[in-house]
């Protein structure tokens, strides 16, 4: 019988965990650098619509948001309104909204500037219509419905 | 002589790491955006005349305000919408009913036929917004199975699966003919 074992007592050393600091940073990090703050606080609700034909909404840089539902605050009515970055907003001021959202961004980049319409679905079509036509007129052709990712079928 | 300094305890470290990771964790949103992209049309010049597009080249899907569609003035499910839109975007040479068609000629692709079909959507002023991405996705999902169905036949791949090049020579040959109508509003 060959002999493998050496010595009688057989105990499990302690797992180190000296390393443990260095998983959590890394996990820290990568959560650092997916992180992205909310900037806008929402003042409507916008349940979104689903669609199956979906494509991902890249450069998050490039991409502007204009959200359209029915106001979180109960006391301003269910009549669909339009929100730009922290305020309620007319079709009116899209124009304004849109320039200085360009001036904000390098001026190569503005033909990639994306519009993405955060739109609840219960929303009629004639808010949307009128964004639509004040988007068209300023020249912001590049337009993004966004919508969930249609689960079931 | 120098005193020895003691070492600092970093049994902690993990801890406070761990308090960082909450945080972020917490904070962290991940929702990657999905929608539908489109390109919105140049405005309108006042007096420009209205280009005229033969009736049998056209398939005017609209949507009422109580979000029920009519193609071509017959009531349609959503759920036929698709299937419709193909057959119509499917080019049938021969057919007096079905849109003209015409030969074209692509690079990496060679010689393709294509109809001079367009899909315009109307809406309502109070369609609702989920009824318009609805048929929007249904006719996006028409058009994407057709770049399918040609991308396996030129290139025996499926549409997902081709290069650059491959993909900017399908989208030429099927291009995404939707569009929208000038809004009318019913009411006046």
């Amino acid at each position: 019988m060959a002999k493998f074992r050496k010595g009688g007592k057989k105990e499990v050393p302690q797992v180190s965990t000296s390393s443990l600091p260095d998983i959590v940073y890394m996990l820290i990090f990568f959560f650092m650098i997916t992180t992205t703050m909310r900037d806008v606080e929402l003042k409507v609700s916008t349940p979104l619509p689903a669609a199956k034909e979906i494509q991902k909404l890249e450069h998050k840089a490039l991409v502007c948001s204009i959200y359209i539902g029915t106001p979180r605050d109960k006391s301003l009515g269910t009549e669909s309104r339009i929100q730009l970055d922290d305020a309620f907003a007319t079709p009116d001021d899209i124009a304004n909204w849109i320039q200085k959202e360009r001036d904000s961004r390098n001026p190569a980049d503005i033909p990639l500037l994306t519009t993405a319409l955060k739109v609840n679905k219960e929303t009629r079509m004639g808010v949307v219509t009128d964004v639509k036509q004040e988007l068209r007129k300023v020249g912001a052709f590049r337009i993004n419905y966004t919508t969930l990712k249609e689960t079931k079928k | 002589m120098a005193r020895k300094v003691p070492e600092i305890n970093s049994s902690s470290q993990a801890d406070i790491a761990f308090l960082l990771l909450c945080f972020f964790l917490m904070t962290t949103s991940m929702d990657v955006d999905y929608g539908i992209t489109r390109r919105l049309p140049p405005p309108v010049e006042e007096n420009i005349e209205d280009v005229k597009v033969k009736e049998r080249n056209v398939m005017n899907v609209m949507i009422n305000k109580s979000n029920k569609l009519l193609v071509n003035g017959r009531p349609c499910e959503v759920d036929m919408l698709k299937d419709k839109a193909k057959e119509f975007m499917t080019p049938r040479p021969g057919d007096d009913s079905a849109p003209e068609v015409e030969t074209k000629t692509f690079d990496l692709i060679g010689e393709v036929l294509m109809t001079k079909g367009v899909i315009s959507l109307q809406n309502d002023r109070a369609t609702s917004y989920e009824m318009y991405i609805k048929v929007q996705d249904r006719l996006a999902s028409a058009f994407n199975e057709m770049k399918n169905e040609l991308s396996l036949k030129k290139f025996g791949k499926k549409y997902i699966e081709l290069n650059e090049e491959q993909t900017k020579a399908i989208n030429e040959a099927v291009p995404v003919r939707v569009s929208e109508a000038e809004p009318v509003d019913y009411k006046k």
